[in-house]
């Protein structure tokens, strides 16, 4: 079954008056895998958050498989997000928790409260959770806490605990600028498989544009909230970049190459 | 001499008038409160004579202190504990970062420090007359008291709480007790029990004096002793109280160094 993201018009301000996005519109087709660029304070996180409602449209609305999550409460906002992994910048584990806890949150959204508050997870919830920290290759660390595995181990447990929710989209919120080079492209790399093998609409947010280049099928830019461009990774160039930065490209826009 | 400012001279009269003004009040609190240089000096002999009749303590009675003792240690475990469970849901109530619904958590933040504000004794005295004399009442009393301190410290260390994991978890479609359970406990745990220790340290002290309000404990065989003009007895009392309090002052501090 296709699934198809549509924002319509959303405009975000947030109290005190900053005006984050105003009257974005996309549609995303099932599968695609979109690269979100612009500098910081472009509205890039913004218009992720709006998709799983972290943040609410001040007016417009976002609609999953027609269904508008905008305006989706209690119960049926769960439901939708349990259909959208997220992947934070600063990895968002809990720290003093297992990998495998961590990820486990990913299957809470399918599970009763009595098991997930009294921690009595079902054999194949479990397996669910070994099978995806096996997908990203630090099986090995499930039973270690959070804080003592490296920056990139905890981002593939962030991506884990992403892919354990089996969703349907997967956002990115700067997943690599906490990390060096190698292990930023390491870290591209389980996204764009991720997406290919199982086909999860993926949308990562970036700055670095060489990685926007290398790895986005689309690319959208963001400007002081508005968009200003999208289209095809394969059409864009420098000025491209320029234009959506509104400046010359600089040096640290590069993440660098990979090894 | 230079003049620094019009107001100066204004400045230097309100600022006599201040001292005169405090030295005015002291003399009347003293007044009122009886206080006299006299007074002291001549309760230097009865002073020294009770300190005579104090002397030697009477170590034939440690036998009887031993069990007040475990008395005030199982008061002050039992109302601590009971004063923690209490506080679990006021904890979330009194976070601004749990607890969404701003009037009720202006509500329970400030009843919170208004139980606090209320010395022990006080609440101990009070519950003495409602369920009667003995330890029961300074549990309750204790309890009150550690619930309020407890949910007021760790409801603080909620609100200072990393918000990336509480984000994460609302994103995995995570309800509000998923994401108490997930994000915000294993955060805050250790913090919790070194306040819980904190507090029954405290306690104990606190506990050793609950008796002479007639809620239980060593401080109620202290009170039996000094009414009964039993002065020796009173002085071995005193005495263990502080070897006491010592040792659990030493045993707290050491336990809590070693959670943090």
């Amino acid at each position: 079954m296709a699934l198809v993201i549509e924002f319509k018009n959303v405009s975000v301000t947030y109290p005190g008056g900053v005006q984050a996005l105003k009257n974005f519109s996309a549609k995303i087709e099932d599968g695609e895998f979109v690269v979100v660029v612009g500098l910081s304070g472009a509205g890039k996180s913004t218009m992720l958050r709006c998709l799983n409602n972290l943040v609410v449209p001040t007016t417009g609305e976002v609609l999953i498989d027609g269904e508008s999550i905008t305006h989706a409460k209690g119960r049926a906002l769960r439901e939708l997000r349990k259909k959208v992994g997220m992947i934070f910048q600063n990895f968002n584990l809990v720290n003093r928790s297992t990998v495998l806890r961590n990820v486990l949150q990913g299957r809470l959204g399918y599970l009763p409260t009595w098991r997930t508050l009294t921690g009595l997870f079902p054999e194949e919830d479990i397996q669910i959770a070994l099978n995806c920290l096996d997908r990203v290759d630090i099986l090995d660390k499930a039973y270690v806490r959070a804080d003592r595995i490296s920056g990139g181990q905890q981002q593939r447990v962030g991506i884990a605990r992403a892919l354990a929710q089996q969703p349907r989209v997967i956002l990115a919120d700067e997943p690599v600028a906490s990390l060096d080079p190698p292990t930023s492209h390491m870290v591209m790399r389980d996204l764009v498989r991720i997406n290919q093998e199982d086909n999860i609409t993926t949308l990562v947010n970036l700055h670095f544009i060489d990685l926007a280049q290398e790895y986005g099928q689309r690319i959208i830019g963001l400007r002081e909230g508005e968009l200003v461009y999208d289209g095809p990774a394969s059409e864009v160039t420098e000025k491209t970049f320029e234009e959506i930065y509104g400046r010359a490209i600089r040096p640290d826009d590069l993440r660098g190459a990979s090894a | 001499m230079i003049s620094l400012s019009p107001q100066s001279s204004m400045r230097k009269a309100l600022k006599t008038v201040g001292v005169f003004a405090l030295a005015i009040f002291y003399l009347v609190c003293a007044k009122q409160t009886g206080f006299s240089f006299r007074l002291m000096w001549e309760g230097m002999p009865s002073f020294v004579k009770l300190l005579g009749d104090m002397t030697p303590p009477n170590w034939s009675i440690l036998n009887r202190i031993f069990p007040a003792f475990v008395e005030t240690i199982q008061i002050a475990i039992l109302g601590t504990t009971f004063g923690a469970v209490l506080a679990l849901p006021l904890i979330a109530l009194s976070s601004g970062n749990i607890n969404r619904n701003k009037f009720s958590y202006l509500f329970f933040k400030t009843l919170m420090n208004l139980v606090r504000t209320i010395p022990e004794l006080l609440y101990a005295a009070v519950l003495v007359a409602a369920v009667g004399f003995g330890p029961f009442a300074g549990v309750l009393a204790l309890a009150v008291f550690s619930m309020s301190i407890i949910a007021k410290l760790t409801s603080e260390s909620v609100e200072a709480i990393d918000p990336g994991p509480t984000e994460a978890l609302a994103a995995c479609g995570a309800n509000k007790a998923e994401n108490i359970v997930y994000a915000v406990v294993p955060q805050v745990l250790p913090v919790f029990v070194s306040y819980f220790l904190y507090v029954l340290e405290i306690n104990i002290r606190v506990s050793t004096v609950l008796g002479l309000v007639g809620a239980g404990g060593i401080g109620q065989l202290l009170k039996t002793y000094l009414d009964l003009f039993r002065y020796q007895n009173a002085s071995t009392v005193i005495i263990a109280t502080f070897v006491f309090v010592v040792l659990i002052d030493q045993l707290s501090t050491r336990l809590r160094a070693r959670l943090i």
